[in-house]
């Protein structure tokens, strides 16, 4: 195997993105949570996030100019590979500690795995991420494995 | 949903099922308050011409977060969600309507966590979002 992922692209493997500093703000929690029809007083209040805030909260923010025809920006953390339809796989979140307004979080994203299978219509690659989000004490808030399958 | 147990929970006990029709201004206000600028959530004739969708799709993610809400409505205050995952197998269209639920299928007494079941499924009663979660009372 391993004919469609270059020595090049496999070396991006274990490597991390810029860490990332994003500030929670009540009114971007309330938006989320009207928008997810929620139910729970303390998230619709704003006074803390719903489970998966932090996948918008955490989504590039990039100049009008740089999206692509489709509307989504370049994907600047994914290496050279010869698949270029991105899906969402997957996804598996730990939670530590509730994110709250005010709260400075700081999230890292690596490259944990990349690896390819035969599918259904054809070859797929498999590109599966860390994420990590640490507030400013450096106490962990919560980690996810994203999977991404590129056909 | 107020005042739950772990003590009065029995393993194979199904958790309320509620049902999601997005709108044209749901998927608008999810997207925004993402920042999600993909077309297929929000243009249809490109959904349909150039991705070849057969209608505006709605997002994983809030797929996934409505799989999550089955668990956090269910457990209010009374318990903490620990972990959760999940997968979109399928896609889903605006104009259907879907509905969430799950099942416990193990309780732990000693440590306090409730392994849970979790589903999204479509009008025709597949499965089409999978996941599991664990909370912990």
């Amino acid at each position: 195997m391993n004919e469609l992922i270059s020595d090049e692209a496999k070396s991006w493997i274990g490597r991390s993105a810029e860490p990332f500093l994003v500030e929670i703000s009540r009114r971007d929690i309330v938006k989320y949570s009207i928008a997810t029809e929620q139910q729970q007083e303390k998230y619709l209040k704003g006074d803390e996030a719903p489970p998966m805030f932090m996948f918008g909260a955490l989504r590039p923010l990039v100049p009008m100019d740089e999206l692509g025809p489709d509307g989504i920006p370049p994907d600047s953390f994914l290496p050279e590979l010869p698949l270029k339809r991105v899906m969402a796989g997957g996804t598996e979140m730990r939670f530590h500690r509730p994110v709250k307004p005010g709260d400075k979080l700081i999230a890292t994203r690596s490259l944990h795995d990349l690896y390819e299978k035969q599918g259904k219509s054809g070859p797929l690659i498999f590109a599966v991420y860390n994420l990590s989000v640490e507030n400013e004490d450096g106490e962990l808030v919560m980690e996810e494995k994203q999977t991404r399958i590129l056909r | 949903m107020s005042g739950i147990k772990i003590s009065e929970l029995s393993v194979g006990e199904a958790l309320p099922e509620r049902s999601y029709t997005a709108t044209n201004v749901s998927l608008f206000l999810y997207n925004a308050a993402i920042w999600n600028p993909h077309r297929i959530h929000y243009d249809e004739p490109y959904t349909t011409n150039v991705e070849n969708h057969p209608g505006v799709v709605i997002d994983g993610p809030l797929q996934g977060d409505w799989l999550n809400q089955v668990v956090v409505n269910w457990i209010g205050d009374n318990a903490t969600l620990t972990s959760f995952n999940y997968s979109n197998r399928r896609a889903s269209y605006l104009g259907e309507t879907l509905t969430s639920g799950g099942a416990i299928t193990a309780i732990d007494t000693e440590s306090g966590n409730v392994d849970l079941e979790i589903f999204i499924k479509n009008e025709d009663g597949d499965v089409i979002t999978p996941g599991t979660a664990q909370v912990r009372f």
